[in-house]
């Protein structure tokens, strides 16, 4: 039992690792192909679709 | 004095709350805060439109960049909500979503209240599919620019944030109201209507960013841990979970907000939550 719950306490923490890999690759291909600046513009505008005009 | 994980829990959702939302002058005047926090995204669900808006939402963030002309699909706030689900899960939703707490004040309006009927719990999916992933990138106009679905068709957080304080302040948005703020504003009295008789049931239908987190708790270093032997089947965290699980059952469900009040509830401290068990 304790060896299974531990072979399973490894995967998850691998698993877990490699998404925050992932994440982190995420973040730095949006940082750099210019996300962060479509993100900043719609934010600073009034989001008509988010009132609900369209 | 010891502070309860409930007060210490309230506690931060009003820190994260007024962090969030930190621009209330803003209401007033009707106008947005501009600087240089909106570069990056709230952990939780909480309009970009809301004057007092301190961060970017970040379903809203993804639905901006998936619908540009020139990408598919936004890394950045996708990114960005990864590592926060890894690492913390749905305790995000339990502790640092604005849109959490305000359902957690409207669940407090007295009336009878019920449990969700769980297949109600899979439509967030399909949501967060279709109207943040698909039609932003695939229903786009002459120009390849696409729609921000869910902020368009669904978001009764942005009604509420951003629709109403920009409506009240705002006369010639008023002029241009139709019937997709009719739709907008129906799905928000259902929302609140919801939230009043079942606790968060936004999040528990509707909320895609909860479906990511959700999606993510199972593997996530924040989790529930039970100490199944030590467990004496009272069912108590069952009886008081908000989120209508059974935390013996599925510890991490991709329901879970991981709030604690099934580790408060427990008489034998078999429930402890957090990065490390404490049995």
């Amino acid at each position: 039992m304790r060896m299974s719950e531990n072979r399973e306490l490894k995967t998850r923490i691998i698993i877990a690792i490699i998404l925050l890999a992932i994440s982190a690759v995420l973040v730095t291909a949006g940082v750099m192909r210019g996300e962060v600046f479509i993100v900043f513009t719609k934010a600073v505008h009034i989001c008509l679709e988010c009132i609900g005009l369209g | 004095m010891e502070i309860s994980q409930d007060i210490r829990r309230k506690l931060i959702q009003i820190a994260a709350f007024g962090f969030s939302n930190s621009y209330i002058g803003n209401i007033p005047a009707g106008r947005l805060y501009k600087g240089s926090w909106k570069n990056f995204c709230n952990p939780g669900i909480n309009c970009y439109s809301c004057p007092a808006a301190r961060l970017s939402c970040p379903i809203g963030a993804m639905q901006a960049v998936g619908g540009s002309p020139k990408f598919i699909v936004g890394f950045y706030a996708l990114g960005f909500v990864l590592a926060l689900g890894v690492v913390f899960g749905r305790a995000i939703c339990g502790f640092i979503c604005p849109f959490g707490l305000i359902q957690e004040l409207l669940h407090k309006v007295p009336s009878p209240k019920k449990r969700i009927y769980k297949p109600l719990t899979y439509i967030k999916y399909v949501i967060l599919a279709v109207f943040v992933i698909l039609m932003p990138a695939l229903l786009t106009d002459n120009f390849g620019i696409g729609t921000p679905a869910f902020c368009e068709y669904i978001c009764p957080a942005g009604t509420f944030e951003g629709g109403i304080p920009m409506l009240l302040t705002h006369p010639e948005l008023r002029a241009q109201l139709g019937g997709l703020f009719v739709l907008k504003a129906a799905i928000l009295v259902v929302t609140i209507i919801g939230c009043i008789v079942c606790c968060r049931f936004f999040c528990k239908v509707m909320c895609p960013l909860g479906a990511i987190y959700g999606l993510l708790n199972n593997v996530s270093f924040y989790r529930v841990h039970v100490d199944r032997e030590g467990c004496v089947s009272c069912s108590k965290c069952r009886d008081i979970c908000p989120m209508d699980i059974d935390p013996v059952a599925k510890p991490n469900s991709a329901e879970c907000i991981r709030c604690g009040k099934c580790a408060a509830a427990c008489p034998v401290k078999a429930i402890s939550v957090g990065f490390k068990r404490n049995y």
